[in-house]
């Protein structure tokens, strides 16, 4: 019994770790704040539930699972909001997310005018 | 175990904040800031399992709640140019900056 629980945390864990990794290349390798909102998600949602559940397993039934849970129930509720407040102040401010562009060549477009939306 | 989870948390840390200071517009940086928070959030209750003491486990509580209130006021400074008069009438408030 022990055993299994140890592998399925594990198990766990390491993939958390590897979606925060995803998460954070996302954030460095993607041409637009837009898109890097969904790389911030992929480690917001997925990473942090992963490594959570990854714990909650190791806890077992006691009170370090329920502040677990906590964390994951707080994070699953602002982490979108927070999102969904910075996608509102950028588009607000006048931040055109860029359209129509390939992966390729936006990205190297990209320090060039990061304001203006490519036709 | 434990040890694998925080590295690449560390590793995952390292990027954000690669783009924290790379990034052209400030939202990229409240973006990164916010996801580094994140991180931390998962670091510190790694390493309490790590270290074997749960009582991190609060303090990790407390900080994904106190980061998602430092990116709403960051971005309520951003959008408003001021956090609002500390219990100011409404109308002495700036009109929404658009």
């Amino acid at each position: 019994m022990e055993v299994l629980r140890d592998i399925a945390s594990w198990a766990l864990l390491v993939s958390g770790g590897g979606f925060c990794m995803i998460g954070g290349l996302g954030l460095l390798r993607l041409p637009d704040v837009y898109a890097r909102m969904h790389a911030a998600g992929i480690t917001d949602t997925l990473g942090a539930g992963l490594i959570l559940a990854g714990l909650m397993v190791q806890g077992g039934l006691s009170l370090v699972t329920v502040k677990l849970f906590l964390i994951l129930v707080f994070l699953l509720f602002t982490s979108p909001t927070s999102t969904y407040a910075l996608a509102n102040a950028a588009h607000r401010q006048g931040l055109a997310p860029l359209l129509g562009a390939t992966p390729l060549d936006s990205a190297a477009t990209d320090h060039k005018d990061e304001t203006s939306s490519k036709p | 175990m434990f040890v694998a989870a925080t590295l690449a948390l560390l590793v995952a840390m390292g990027l954000a904040l690669a783009r924290a200071l790379l990034g052209p517009t400030v939202y990229d940086r409240v973006l990164a800031v916010n996801s580094f928070g994140t991180k931390t959030v998962l670091l510190i209750a790694v390493f309490g399992f790590l270290t074997g003491r749960p009582d991190f486990l609060d303090i990790s509580l407390i900080y994904v709640l106190i980061n998602f209130i430092a990116t709403i006021a960051v971005l309520k400074f951003l959008k408003f140019g001021d956090l609002g008069t500390p219990g100011g009438d409404p109308g002495s408030d700036r009109e929404m900056a658009e």
